[in-house]
């Protein structure tokens, strides 16, 4: 019997014939881990009797989910971070304004494909777009690799999601995403890794194909992957790594399909990420904070397609759109190109590259009773810092169309 | 282990376990504990008694990797989690920080039940409706590791990871 890219990376990680339910303790290529899980990874690493990290330049921190520091208590914990990189040797630490760790471990050059990669992020999946196995764990976890450089991982069994058809205008790789998870559900692919492919998936650039790994956790999924191709290899330049494709007799747990042909803009409702509907159907429910950002849709093709859309336009009275760019590049090419100055012109906030509002600790806490439209992957209540506003997930272009309107509104009224 | 039920629905996300708003306040997990839940039953800490267990469905423990969600459940004085299903991150965590964890057929658990629990058995028995539910026991991996009080207690005694 065949096996999966998953069986495959691992068997090669761990060198032995590694199967779905197996456990296998394998080698890491790349840990990182963020200000909201590295202080508790450095001291479990201490509880673990560490004293020297298993190797300096195969770990990477990123300070970014609540940078810059807003407060005493957050100063005194990347403060922590930093002294622990200077200690250790670690080079690959990104201080605030660099941007979102998802953003900067592929951008930066620190994925492979064929590599395995460790995060202490849930939405470490991202990096399947470039054909890694990349995980997300938490802080302990973290540390045991920072001690031991490798990790016990069952081997997830498959699950195949083929998305054919070329996208209507006004949809998007976000929207495509949406559609999965209403389909498949919150806790659907648990365990599992998910295997993209499809015509749809070649036709994507790799910023887009992040856009769609990145939320395969919303569906309890391991590692959500893709094959690599010209475009992986392009993005990643001199450093292909070992790209890794699946056997054609490989065991899939299920397989579903997707004709993309079909697909109409969507948005996920408050406070579920699978209740996804039609833009259509929630068309007129005010909005009082718009938000362009996060490892899932902060990049510049997001950031180009929302400022395409407001070029000549102005975020509505009463709406406030809040942009952070995934990343420095990502803020560097959107003032080159212009997107910068079209999205300010129309009233747009910029806050420094990183998570942004996203994960409610600061810059945009939504006030009580609020509705907020989001490019990000979450919307539990509560998740922006305010348990009393309600959280719409939706594409860049999506967005663009609702803070222009102040209402929610179909991108293609705009395009 | 022997406590009370304190019963909660399907697809319980850490951001409800502990908001993230939170997480950066402190790294005291006694002071976090104060706010396990509170987003979904207000005060919800003042309710718990040392040794208490939470009931939940499918799921339990979506969303971020933040460790903390287990430690402040653990920090409350919570003895078990017991659920149909739990997200993988935070299943992991909780093995690792030494937070037990029963997967189990939890639809006839009510909120207030008495329940006893034997982890290496693998059986709940529920006092207050005289029924007994069988779960298969944790895999000798984590086992291991749960049996130290977490993996870094563990890697600390032994050097590096249990073996199958």
């Amino acid at each position: 019997m065949g096996k999966t890219i998953a069986e495959k990376i691992l068997s090669s990680k761990s060198n032995r014939d590694a199967r779905a339910g197996d456990i296998v303790i394998a080698r890491v290529d790349l840990l990182m881990a963020q200000d909201g899980t590295a202080p508790l990874a450095i001291r479990a690493f201490e509880d673990m009797g560490g004293t020297d990290v298993w190797n300096p330049e195969r770990i990477s921190l990123v300070l970014d989910h609540n940078a810059p520091s807003p407060s005493e208590s957050v100063s005194r914990i990347h403060d922590g971070i930093r002294e622990f990189a200077r200690s250790q040797g670690i080079g690959k630490l990104y201080d605030i304004g660099c941007g979102v760790c998802h953003q900067l471990m592929p951008e930066q050059g620190h994925v492979h494909p064929g590599d395995l990669v460790i995060g202490a992020d849930s939405h470490t999946c991202t990096y399947g777009a470039l054909n890694a196995f990349a995980t997300g764990v938490g802080s302990t976890d973290a540390a045991a690799v920072m001690r031991t450089g490798s990790l016990w991982l069952r081997v997830p069994s498959t699950a195949s999601i083929v998305l054919d058809g070329e996208l209507p205008r006004g949809v998007f790789a976000k929207d495509v995403i949406l559609g999965v998870i209403g389909r498949v559900g919150a806790s659907g692919a648990t365990y599992m890794s998910m295997e993209f492919s499809g015509e749809l998936v070649s036709s994507l650039g790799v910023d887009a194909r992040m856009t769609i790994c990145n939320m395969g956790v919303e569906m309890g999924a391991k590692t959500a992957m893709m094959e690599s191709d010209g475009k992986t290899g392009e993005f990643v330049g001199g450093r292909c790594g070992n790209p890794v494709s699946p056997d054609p007799d490989a065991s899939y747990a299920w397989e579903i399909e997707f004709d993309a042909g079909a697909m109409e803009p969507l948005v996920a409702r408050p406070h579920r990420v699978d209740d996804v509907v039609p833009v259509g159907e929630l068309a007129g429910t005010g909005i009082q904070q718009a938000f362009l950002g996060t490892c899932t849709n902060g990049r510049l093709e997001d950031l180009r397609v929302a400022a395409g859309m407001l070029r000549g336009n102005r975020v509505s009275e009463g709406t406030r759109l809040i942009v952070a760019p995934a990343s420095r590049e990502v803020l560097k090419g959107a003032i080159r190109d212009g997107t910068f100055e079209a999205l300010v012109e129309s009233g747009a906030v910029f806050v420094a590259p990183g998570c942004g509002p996203c994960v409610g600790t600061h810059a945009g806490v939504p006030g009580d009773g609020e509705s907020v439209i989001s490019t990000a992957n979450r919307n539990f209540k509560g998740r922006m810092g305010n348990g009393l506003a309600s959280i719409y997930l939706a594409s860049p272009a999506t967005v663009a169309a609702s803070a222009i309107a102040g209402e929610i509104t179909d991108p293609r009224d705009y395009l | 282990m022997r406590g009370k039920v304190h019963k909660f629905g399907d697809d319980i996300n850490t951001d409800y376990i502990i908001s993230g708003k939170y997480k950066f306040k402190t790294l005291d997990m006694g002071e976090l504990s104060t706010h396990l839940f509170e987003d979904l039953v207000p005060d919800f800490y003042r309710k718990v008694k040392q040794g208490d267990m939470i009931v939940s469905g499918e799921n339990f423990g979506c969303g971020s990797s933040r460790e903390q969600a287990p430690l402040v459940i653990r920090g409350a004085g919570i003895s078990c989690v017991l659920a149909r299903s739990f997200a993988r991150i935070f299943y992991r965590n909780s093995i690792n920080v030494g937070l037990p964890l029963v997967e189990c057929d939890t639809g006839g658990i009510e909120e207030g039940d008495v329940l006893e629990v034997d982890l290496e058995g693998g059986v709940v028995r529920n006092d207050s409706r005289g029924e007994s539910i069988e779960f298969k026991p944790l895999p000798p991996v984590k086992a291991r590791i749960l049996g130290e009080g977490g993996l870094a207690r563990y890697i600390k005694l032994h050097g590096g990871f249990p073996s199958e």
